[in-house]
């Protein structure tokens, strides 16, 4: 038993280390000076700059990127979440006809490839006129966000008592009222996941994003940082510097809420 | 006026289970009316349709005057204790009792006071400030009951409220119930699978099986005079023996009018054990259960032991081993015969 217990202690060692390594290369990177970047940069950088962060918003104004991606991904997270919720819940509670073909329809939408419906959802977004708003992209990302959502919700509501919505309704709450007074407060850690979920989603999105947006007025950050390249070079101490500003929001996120997510998650799958 | 009818309701689920086939079933106005019956005789079905959680699929259902079949619950003025108790896990006690007055746009001040008094009345009032979880089982029970009472409904549901509790407090708030109801002389409604619950609380008694209702009446008429053979073995414990008439040829002249061929049935009170010979039938005992204040004997019809199982209740110091051979005696004014074929009664 020690010996297997041991074991598996280097072996989850060797899992995290190599995970772990590319983000801290990265960290390190982006506080490299850039003369030093190219020729066999140290392990840890000894007199460790902030010169990429500082370019980072002086040359390149990169906070209108961070601030397009969370009006698209917070937007997104949002209406995900309540209408989301709200569909959910008619799928987990009420008895209609071709509630399992419906269900059924909702997961098959998000299996399409993204590249299969970029280009008739760009001639679609052309005539009414949304290439390059807000709009644009809160629209096209809730056609993958939203399945993801009403499924892990479903599941969530399904395990709810259904008595504690029949006892409000019985104590002259509609089933509007019910819901947000009883099922809500109890789904709030399925709730949390659900938005967490959506919002990295939608944060890391690159294709449609680059495919709806036309200058940085409306660009998001994994866009912005894809254009970064210019015609000779790459400012890879750049790039490193925005993918840090770029993770760090979500890392810290999902850490804070880790045992939410995965409580939310797994809630449904065994009983109790 | 809060009697409830339920007229010609049915119940098919969409999975094709039928709970309820014609239920016809009249309460009246502060009436306390158990239905009773094992589980799957479609009486939780009856009670929710009286709440308004389930549409009948034909049929009406009438509360005072008024057709609410298509009501929602909300506007039916009713309150329910769920077999869960149901209680809102992230509201505290106070919010719990509340919840219901809330939702009427009852004014605040009213609200504190009803529910004050309430729990009062439930011995609730230290406990106001937690939460269910926080609750011991008899606690949470108080709750839910607490939650019906502050509504003041014009009727009271109850599916199974004591399912949850162990004996010794099962036997309290069965009294704290039979008290509550003689105090508010409201209409109540309440499902049991226990036929001991539903005698001894109901003032009338509903017996349901299959998805329908084989006898109403009061707790000792079903007792009495059971109108079918589901009735007679359901209600009573020990259940009733059910013994072929033509047994007992030996007296069949001077006994009630019946025809040959029927099913006798009598309470294991009804027969009383004597020696060998002088009773009407000879019977070996089988086994011997003393119940403290009283002996359950399970015999075997016949001196050889070859007949069938009777069971018999009798006083506590009667001295009976097993394998003796003992006399039964049929106790003449309590025999029910009934017609194999249909069930029935037939005297």
């Amino acid at each position: 038993m020690r010996r297997q217990g041991r074991w598996a202690t280097l072996v989850i060692a060797a899992l995290v280390l190599g995970s772990a390594f590319p983000f801290f290369r990265a960290i390190a990177g982006s506080l490299t000076p850039e003369a030093q970047l190219f020729e066999g940069a140290p392990l840890w950088p000894s007199p460790a700059v902030l010169d990429h962060y500082h370019a980072l918003f002086t040359e390149r104004a990169f906070w209108l990127p961070i601030r397009n991606s969370l009006v698209v991904a917070g937007a997104t997270t949002l209406f995900c979440v309540t209408i989301g919720s709200l569909c959910a819940y008619a799928l987990a509670r009420l008895r209609f006809r071709g509630k399992a073909l419906l269900l059924g329809v909702i997961l098959a939408v998000s299996m399409f490839p993204q590249i299969a419906v970029v280009s008739p959802l760009f001639l679609l977004l052309r005539s009414i006129r949304l290439i390059d708003t807000y709009p644009g992209l809160i629209l096209p990302y809730l056609t993958f966000a939203m399945p993801l959502a009403v499924w892990l919700l479903v599941g969530y509501f399904r395990q709810l008592p259904a008595e504690l919505e029949e006892a409000a309704m019985v104590d002259g709450a509609s089933r509007l009222r019910a819901f947000r007074e009883v099922i809500v407060p109890l789904a709030l850690p399925g709730l949390a996941a659900t938005a967490i979920l959506t919002f990295v989603y939608s944060w890391n999105e690159f294709l449609f994003a680059l495919s709806f947006t036309l200058g940085p007025e409306r660009q998001t950050v994994p866009v912005a940082i894809a254009l970064f390249r210019g015609q000779y070079q790459v400012p890879w101490g750049q790039v490193l510097a925005a993918a840090i500003v770029a993770t760090t929001p979500v890392a810290v996120l999902v850490l804070a809420f880790q045992r939410r997510i995965v409580q939310g998650l797994t809630a449904g799958a065994v009983k109790g | 006026m809060a009697s409830i009818r339920l007229a010609k309701v049915w119940k098919t689920y969409p999975n094709g289970h039928v709970a309820a086939r014609g239920v016809d079933l009249s309460i009246a106005d502060g009436e306390f009316m158990v239905l009773v019956g094992p589980s799957g005789c479609g009486k939780s079905t009856a009670l929710r349709m009286i709440a308004g959680l389930e549409t009948p699929s034909d049929g009406k259902v009438f509360i005072g005057d008024r057709d609410v079949t298509e009501l929602p619950p909300q506007d039916r003025d009713i309150a329910m204790v769920f077999q869960s108790y149901a209680l809102y896990p992230h509201m505290t006690v106070r919010d719990n009792l509340a919840f219901g007055l809330r939702m009427r746009g009852v004014a605040p001040a009213v609200i504190a006071e009803r529910v004050g008094g309430a729990a009062k009345a439930l011995g609730l009032d230290s406990v106001l400030d937690r939460k269910p979880g926080q609750l011991s089982g008899g606690q949470r029970q108080r709750v839910a009951l607490g939650r019906a009472i502050v509504r003041e409904p014009l009727v009271f549901l109850f599916d199974e409220p004591l399912s949850n509790l162990d004996a010794k407090l099962r036997l309290e708030t069965r009294a704290e119930l039979a008290r509550l109801h003689r105090r508010l002389a409201a209409t109540m409604v309440y499902v049991t699978h226990d036929q001991e619950e539903a005698l001894t609380l109901g003032s009338r008694v509903a017996v349901m099986r299959e998805g329908q209702v084989e006898q109403v009446g009061p707790p000792l008429e079903v007792y009495r005079r059971p109108a079918t053979i589901f009735v007679a073995t359901f209600v009573g414990s020990p259940a009733m023996n059910l013994l072929p008439a033509d047994l007992l040829s030996g007296f069949q002249a001077e006994g009630a009018p019946r025809a040959a061929g029927t099913t006798l049935g009598v309470r294991p009170h009804d027969l009383s054990v004597m020696p060998a010979g002088s009773g009407d039938l000879d019977a070996l005992v089988d086994v011997v259960e003393p119940r403290g204040s009283e002996l359950l004997i399970y015999l075997r019809l016949g001196q050889t032991g070859d007949g069938p199982e009777v069971r018999v209740i009798t006083p506590p110091d009667l001295e009976v081993a097993p394998d003796r051979v003992v006399g039964l005696r049929f106790e003449r004014a309590r025999l029910h015969f009934f017609d194999p074929e249909t069930g029935r009664r037939v005297s």
